[in-house]
């Protein structure tokens, strides 16, 4: 493989990560939009996808129905379960605590976290999942990369995903409740917008993407696991700082971008340490970009409000 | 343990009640291991030597948590700090042999160092932001522990170090049995009274810290940053020194873990390991001393307890349902949004916050405070 190629690859294995990233960053950053919250518990709701959607389909498949077809009715089981876990997290954990002190649903939200985690470490048991292949990867090559049609449909599905989510917030009477309940809860209430219905729907909006999402990571690496969320959740939150927080198109800028940081970073941080780091430092870039960005630009890229408001 | 409460309020005033309270902690904390050796076997003096440290741990993640309302989600780093340095510095595998009085200082000037380095750029981020990158830094450290054995080792990385020095102070070794004046002392209990001796100071610092000037201002900024800076606090040096301050604390404790256990290893310092320590600040009520201390007793106990869950299960069910370290977790999870729901002060919440909730509800009808 030529330099030019291995660039290229990564960059291919950037954009894949990064439409992942971004469908999760899009989940903390419509509820940071509205709430003004971190919802820890973001990351977990894409492991209960994945694990879910594998569940069904481990059942499907030793009946013999055939892989897409499978693919789907995971899906179809995925979405839902985590629609309605989103809710549940939001009703129970959060809502009762909208006038405490900040630190308060923080809290919650670590707990709840943690919760998920447990109770998916006693359902699914702790071992690494392997994740049979319903989507066919069949390598396609570009120069002297290589990349498969189950990352071009990752990619695709995304890409749909977003455009979808953009006209439901711009162009529908459901989006602009939702654009004015963050801009000011109060004033959208007296203007006859139902507030707690208007956040119930973003948690659960945000819960069907981050299910779909952990249907497509758990595809691409053909893994699934308890503690798969947490480190997914981590970087999709810096993907929506970097993004810009409460900023949708930041959102999947920042998470395309992350993707590439890291692919690329993990990619050549041997050569350009002269070999002193290797590619498992590959997780420390996220958190680098987080702190870089938190302290350099707190309002990230596309974001207009800055972060500091006490 | 409210009667006990409302009893000691009355008579703080006076002196001879206080000393006397006193002397009777001070022999029944002096007699604990022995009457826990006795009762439940060398393993339960261990485990309270670990309820000490935990305490140590709890109490300086009040600092930053309770007292100035900082989020910190990788506490756990700076015990890493502190315990890291010390395994480094005293054991075969720099074939270094530091004495303990000196490193444990050192592993606290170092953690506070990094305590500084975290919050500098941090720390005029708004809270929900400080806890992610706090959650950040904990999971560098951790990774950086882990794979630092190549090219050049220097942490051993993922096997951890072994044969750690034991605490010794000149040719008095915490770790040996030794009889002193007809009464055997185990490893365990010397390093009982050695904790002992620490928290003591910990919970005095912190008791002091939380009146003087700088504790007032920590709370200040809790309640409102804006207000606080408008009266003429420096919030971020304050700040700052929170952090230093916590941190310093992790790394004495760390020191101290390391000596104790003999054996440091990444898989020790996780974040559940931080959400652990949280818990014990949160479930004992944030920013009250012994508060913390009774979530760090509660919460480094039951675990304990919970081992016997497991035989418990293959009695009654027939099979282990749930392993005692899931359901540990599980608990751990449930104690935090039960307690932040029910009773967010904590189970033992100061009588300053316990004013501050009663008042809230009565002054303050729905609907009044909408945006913090």
């Amino acid at each position: 493989m030529s330099k030019f190629d291995l660039f290229l690859q990564q960059i291919f294995n950037g954009l894949v990560l990064g439409s992942i990233y971004a469908l999760v960053a899009l989940g903390y950053t419509m509820v940071y939009g509205i709430l003004q919250l971190i919802n820890f518990a973001h990351g977990e709701v894409v492991m209960v996808g994945a694990l879910v959607s594998l569940w069904v389909s481990l059942k499907l498949i030793a009946s013999g129905v055939p892989g897409p077809l499978v693919f789907v009715l995971g899906l179809t089981a995925a979405v839902p379960a985590c629609m309605l876990l989103g809710f549940l997290i939001e009703r129970i954990a959060y809502r009762p605590l909208r006038r405490a002190p900040r630190l308060a649903p923080l809290i919650t939200a670590i707990g709840v976290s943690i919760v998920l985690q447990a109770l998916a470490m006693m359902l699914w048991g702790k071992q690494y999942k392997s994740v049979p292949q319903l989507i066919p990867a069949i390598p396609l090559h570009v120069g002297g990369a290589t990349i498969s049609t189950l990352q071009l449909f990752i990619i695709a599905v995304s890409c749909v995903l977003m455009a979808g989510l953009l006209v439901l917030i711009n162009k529908t009477p459901l989006g602009r409740a939702m654009r004015a309940t963050a801009q000011d809860p109060t004033v959208a209430g007296l203007m006859g917008v139902d507030i707690n219905r208007v956040i119930s729907i973003t948690f659960i909006i945000g819960s069907a993407l981050a299910a779909v999402a952990g249907v497509l990571v758990s595809q691409n690496y053909g893994i699934a696991h308890y503690y798969m969320g947490f480190l997914l959740g981590l970087k999709a939150f810096t993907a929506a700082v970097l993004g810009g927080i409460g900023n949708l198109t930041g959102a999947m800028l920042g998470g395309v971008l992350l993707g590439l940081i890291e692919s690329l970073g993990a990619g050549y941080i041997g050569d350009l340490s002269g070999g002193f780091f290797g590619s498992h430092y590959k997780d420390v870039f996220a958190f680098l970009v987080l702190i870089l960005v938190l302290v350099l630009r707190p309002s990230g890229l596309l974001g207009e409000r800055v972060g500091g408001r006490a | 343990m409210n009667t006990l409460i409302d009893w000691w309020h009355r008579n703080r005033r006076n002196t001879r009640v206080v000393w006397m309270t006193f002397i009777v902690v001070g022999v029944l904390l002096a007699l604990l291991p022995f009457a826990i050796d006795a009762a439940f076997g060398r393993t339960w003096v261990r485990i309270f030597d670990f309820v000490l440290l935990y305490v140590m741990l709890a109490l300086g993640l009040n600092i930053v948590v309770g007292y100035a309302g900082l989020l910190d989600l990788g506490y756990v780093a700076f015990y890493a700090v502190g315990a890291y340095v010390y395994a480094l510095l005293a054991s075969a595998h720099f074939d270094l042999h530091l004495p303990f009085w000196v490193l444990l200082p050192l592993g606290a000037v170092i953690a506070a160092g990094f305590g500084v380095l975290l919050g500098a750029p941090t720390l005029r981020l708004r809270g929900d932001y400080l806890a992610i990158v706090t959650l950040g830094f904990g999971e560098i450290i951790r990774i950086f522990l882990n794979n630092l054995d190549r090219p050049y080792n220097i942490t051993n990385g993922p096997q951890g170090i072994n044969l750690v020095d034991p605490a010794q102070l000149g040719a008095f070794s915490f770790s040996r049995t030794q009889s002193i004046g007809g009464i055997t002392f185990s490893g365990a209990h010397k390093y009982y009274y050695l904790f002992l001796a620490l928290t003591l100071l910990i919970i005095f610092v912190s008791i002091r810290l939380e009146r003087s000037r700088i504790g007032r201002a920590w709370v200040a900024i809790r309640e409102d940053e804006v207000a606080a800076e408008a009266m003429g606090i420096n919030t971020r040096n304050v700040k700052l020194l929170a952090f230093a301050m916590g941190a310093t604390f992790g790394g004495v404790s760390g020191g101290l873990f390391a000596s104790f256990q003999g054996f440091v290893s990444p898989e020790s310092f996780g974040l559940m390991d931080s959400i652990m320590i949280l818990c014990m600040v949160v479930l004992g009520g944030m920013g009250h001393v012994p508060g913390v201390i009774l979530g760090a007793l509660l919460l480094t106990i039951l675990p304990e307890m919970l081992r016997y869950v497991g035989p418990l299960q293959q009695q009654w069910v027939g099979r282990v349902l749930v392993e005692p370290a899931d359901l540990r977790m599980l608990l751990f999870g449930l104690a935090l949004i039960v307690v932040m729901l029910l009773r967010p002060a904590g189970l033992l919440p100061s009588t300053q916050r316990r004013r501050e909730f009663k008042s809230d509800n009565a002054n303050a009808p729905a609907g009044t405070s909408t945006t913090a």
